[in-house]
């Protein structure tokens, strides 16, 4: 498995961790009744399982076995993977901050940082879709 | 990989960017509620990615990988997928047009009735590829050279 799948994959294992962690507090907070607002990391968890481990899974699984690009570049211009790479976790974890932070205190100025995590997030999975496009074909 | 799952993945690949981008308008729209109405795409933005493009992409890769039925190489009958992918689509695309019609009162009639049909067209789709794929779940084994 080479270098760029290895760490999406990786990741995805530590935002899987992640999600259940977040998850283990809400369903936690239901129980016992800690604190209301625990409630409101639902959509943080959703997020974590959703785009930090199965979205980047299958981003990393497939840019690793997805037909070659060519013969001498395999897996055509890596830097679209790398972009999306870093875009995806930078806009997911803003939001993890974030999203619970605005819920927590609307008249502030955490939401704001909600249109950059959802510019990045959309940019890595852009990147992603022009960095696996090629690769979707049969033999020659 | 064989055309039909070309077809799919690449249809998987065009939902999940719609998707994203949907979901980029959604959570703009929490942090600076500038255009409201956007919330209505939230629906829409689930749909596509858990249906068109998780569910999606699974049916291809899964047509394209899973054990052949014999030496030739054969996959089986190509129609039920064919089928099964018209109807996921057309699901999906109904659960779009229905998550806008909620929104819009004029159209609060039709936005009942949509869900049915997306679910019938789901069932549809989940039923034929289920169909097709169970053969050819299947240990390896060695067939005799035609």
């Amino acid at each position: 498995m080479y270098t760029q799948a290895r760490f999406f994959i990786r990741t995805a294992l530590a935002n899987l961790l992640a999600a259940f962690l977040v998850g283990a507090i809400v369903l936690l907070n239901q129980a016992f009744e800690f604190d209301g607002r625990l409630s409101t990391l639902m959509p943080v968890f959703y997020h974590l399982l959703m785009v930090g481990w199965v979205t980047q899974l299958i981003c990393g699984v497939s840019l690793w076995m997805f037909p070659p690009f060519s013969r001498e570049r395999p897996r055509g211009n890596e830097q679209f993977g790398w972009l999306s790479y870093g875009a995806l976790n930078a806009g997911l974890w803003l939001r993890v901050i974030f999203e619970p932070l605005h819920t927590w205190v609307p008249d502030s100025w955490y939401g704001t940082m909600l249109v950059p995590s959802a510019l990045l997030q959309v940019f890595a999975i852009w990147m992603y879709v022009v960095a696996i496009w090629p690769r979707v074909k049969g033999k020659k | 990989m064989p055309r039909l799952s070309q077809l799919m993945i690449r249809i998987a690949l065009a939902w999940l960017a719609l998707g994203y981008s949907f979901g980029g308008l959604v959570l703009s729209t929490k942090g600076v509620p500038l255009l409201p109405w956007l919330w209505a795409l939230r629906s829409a933005h689930i749909h596509i990615l858990l249906v068109g493009w998780t569910v999606q992409l699974a049916f291809g890769v899964a047509y394209w990988i899973l054990p052949r039925l014999d030496a030739f190489g054969n996959r089986g009958n190509e129609r039920p997928v064919i089928i099964s992918a018209l109807a996921l689509n057309s699901g999906v695309m109904l659960a779009v047009i229905q998550s806008i019609a909620a929104s819009i009162a004029a159209l609060s009639t039709l936005a009942r009735w949509l869900p049915l049909a997306t679910g019938v067209l789901y069932l549809v789709a989940i039923g034929l590829f289920v169909r097709h794929a169970w053969p050819r779940v299947r240990p390896f084994q060695i067939n005799p050279q035609p």
